[in-house]
């Protein structure tokens, strides 16, 4: 969700001046909800009008707000049964909550071939093994530096615990936006696993907490993080790799680092409300998202990861380094969020950033 | 309209129009936030209509009193240097002709245009380390190393000041610009010196101005969230800063509620506390 905020991200955002507002509503259009800003505005121009094309499916673009205002708003339609969206691009943390509480309709994987394609993190199903959700688009954060304080490049998340580099890290100021708990347990404690527990969050968090001297910055504003690291303010980070990437192409200091430990893999995936009365058409939508060369095509033009395996897709190696990496990513636990959400934000504000 | 006879050139039946916009926007909204606050949060959702005190509970902490205090005493801070740079300002400033009175005041109000955005970013590449007033510093020899002095405190309390300072001078102005120079005057031919007569004549006739655009610059610095975030280190994040964080971020509006009803209630009681103060002194000067 944070995605949205690219918008102020200079240069990414200039795309969106060519926003069109065609794909308006029909009685028969299906109603496709993405964040608002730069991610509308990019598959309103690359993505709805070849789709329309293909499938013949009029599309009516719907601008998500952030946060979980999104995903109450669908609830609260769906009592009355109204879909203010029937396709819903939909944050993991918002999309397991809506999962909870059963309010996607089941998809019927026959008539969805592609969806082959994903891989099993992406495939979402509900206990009784029905697919309820696929991934739509990821994005990865990686570790960023200002190449003029830094020479050489960081090849580890240990970076941050390093004494030299004391008051010179920016780091996102949530639990549930850093995934700096997952970075920390996959760097310290053999993998994510140690999170399954709370005993074990506050081990995890004990050993973050050693960070603290070194951070000058927990950041919410993603234009105040990349105009410091820009300068050399804050020389060090963690950054989404899509920007850092558009912004070295244009000349700027900074570059991003996926560390030995893996980068971190966020992502958005397609939910439909089972309030909908177009499923099918809905399903003939996330089928075609789930096509390899779509998925390139969305590397190329919006900057994001492809959901699917590389080698199905015809990604050149300058452009897929450009999105993503081959080193395993860290899959961030967003269950831990759902299950302890407050219990975590509540000791994360006392632990970490109090 | 003819029909009643009224003194006032206003009929009456005009009060209602403030009444009911009073209603409709300040104590409606209030009523919903009380309402809110006392709702059942739902982790995997939203929230249900209910009674139910936890979200007061939760803040009944060593946490979050600590944060309370230190909303206070950036607020108190960022009021007291205000004022105590307006008053002495505005003195000055209505001795002037009242072609650069107006100018002062349009430039000050000029301020008042900027966005908190603009206002921290500006600060934050003025007190950076590579862009900031630490390489003027170094350059002139004051200091080894250029150095940054965001995010601090120091930094924090400045961009508070910044915004309210115009608010401080405008609620000091009028009364300083009617303050009749023949008791100054008075005050000096009987023997008072200049300070004297400032801080034994000025400041006390003006009590009331003074303690009302303290609280005014208190109040208004209290709801700020983005300045801590922009120019504070995470120590100095105000409760604003959680109320937002609750609201935006974790969809815990219950909480969010309960936190914002805590500060206002805190913020009234303070508010209360300063003018009776003011009067008691007033009443035995």
């Amino acid at each position: 969700m944070n995605r949205r905020d690219l918008l102020k991200t200079g240069a990414a955002g200039a795309m969106i001046l060519a926003a069109p507002s065609v794909l308006r509503a029909q009685d028969t259009a299906l109603k496709v909800g993405t964040y608002g800003g730069y991610f509308q505005d990019s598959f309103d121009k690359h993505i709805y009008p070849d789709f329309t094309a293909a499938s013949g499916i009029n599309v009516e673009s719907i601008g998500e707000p952030t946060g979980e205002a999104w995903l109450v708003q669908l609830q609260q339609a769906a009592r009355a049964r109204q879909a203010p969206a029937d396709v819903s691009m939909m944050a993991q943390v918002a999309r397991i909550k809506g999962e909870r509480s059963e309010l996607w309709a089941k998809l019927d994987e026959s008539k969805m071939p592609n969806v082959a394609n994903l891989p099993d993190h992406f495939i979402h199903r509900y206990e009784d093994g029905s697919l309820n959700g696929t991934g739509a688009v990821s994005w990865y954060i990686t570790l960023v530096t200002n190449t003029e304080s830094f020479a050489e490049a960081p090849t580890s998340w240990q970076a941050f615990w390093d004494s030299a580099n004391a008051d010179k890290i920016g780091l996102m100021s949530l639990a549930s936006n850093s995934f700096l708990l997952e970075i920390t347990a996959t760097t310290f404690f053999d993998g994510t696993e140690i999170l399954g527990t709370e005993e074990g969050v506050l081990q995890v968090m004990e050993k973050l907490a050693e960070v603290k001297p070194n951070v000058r910055l927990w950041w919410r504003d993603e234009g105040q993080f990349q105009q410091a690291l820009e300068t050399g303010e804050i020389p060090m980070g963690q950054y989404y790799h899509d920007v850092t990437g558009l912004a070295a192409s244009q000349g700027k200091p900074v570059r991003s680092t996926f560390p030995d430990e893996g980068a971190v893999l966020d992502s958005g995936s397609w939910v439909v409300s089972k309030a909908s009365q177009m499923l099918d058409q809905a399903q003939v939508f996330i089928d075609y998202m789930a096509q390899p060369e779509i998925q390139a095509k969305l590397s190329r033009m919006v900057g994001t990861a492809p959901t699917v395996a590389r080698d199905l897709t015809d990604l050149t190696d300058e452009e897929f380094a450009a999105v993503s990496s081959e080193k395993t990513p860290i899959l961030p636990k967003y269950e831990i969020y759902v299950d302890r959400g407050d219990w975590i934000n509540q000791q994360w504000s006392e632990k970490i950033t109090g | 309209m003819s029909a009643t006879v009224t003194e006032t050139s206003a009929p009456r039946w005009l009060g209602l129009w403030p009444a009911a916009m009073l209603m409709l926007f300040f104590l409606v909204p209030f009523a919903i936030m009380l309402a809110v606050s006392v709702a059942h949060r739902d982790q995997s959702g939203f929230y249900e209509w209910g009674f139910e005190l936890d979200s007061y509970a939760r803040f009944m902490s060593g946490f979050f009193a600590k944060v309370m205090a230190v909303s206070l005493s950036v607020s108190l801070s960022a009021a007291a240097i205000c004022v105590a740079i307006a008053f002495p300002f505005t003195v000055f400033l209505a001795q002037m002709s009242n072609r650069t009175q107006t100018l002062v005041l349009v430039v000050l109000l000029s301020v008042l245009a900027l966005s908190e955005v603009i206002i921290g970013f500006a600060l934050s590449t003025l007190l950076s380390q590579t862009a900031g007033i630490g390489n003027l510093f170094h350059w002139l020899g004051l200091i080894a190393e250029p150095q940054a002095y965001t995010p601090s405190l120091f930094a924090l309390i400045t961009g508070l000041c910044y915004i309210g300072f115009p608010f401080a001078v405008l609620v000091l102005y009028p009364p300083v610009s009617r303050l009749d120079p023949e008791i100054v005057e008075a005050a000096r031919v009987m023997g008072a010196s200049g300070p004297r007569a400032f801080f034994g004549v000025i400041v006390p006739s003006l009590r009331g101005a003074i303690v009302g655009a303290f609280i005014l610059v208190f109040v208004f610095t209290l709801g700020s969230y983005l300045l801590p975030q922009l120019l504070g280190r995470s120590e100095d994040w105000t409760l604003s800063v959680h109320i937002t964080d609750q609201a935006v971020y974790q969809s815990n509006l219950p909480f969010a509620a309960a936190m914002s009803i805590f500060l206002m209630l805190v913020a009234l009681a303070l508010v209360g506390l300063a003018s009776l103060a003011g009067r008691d002194r007033g009443a035995a000067a």
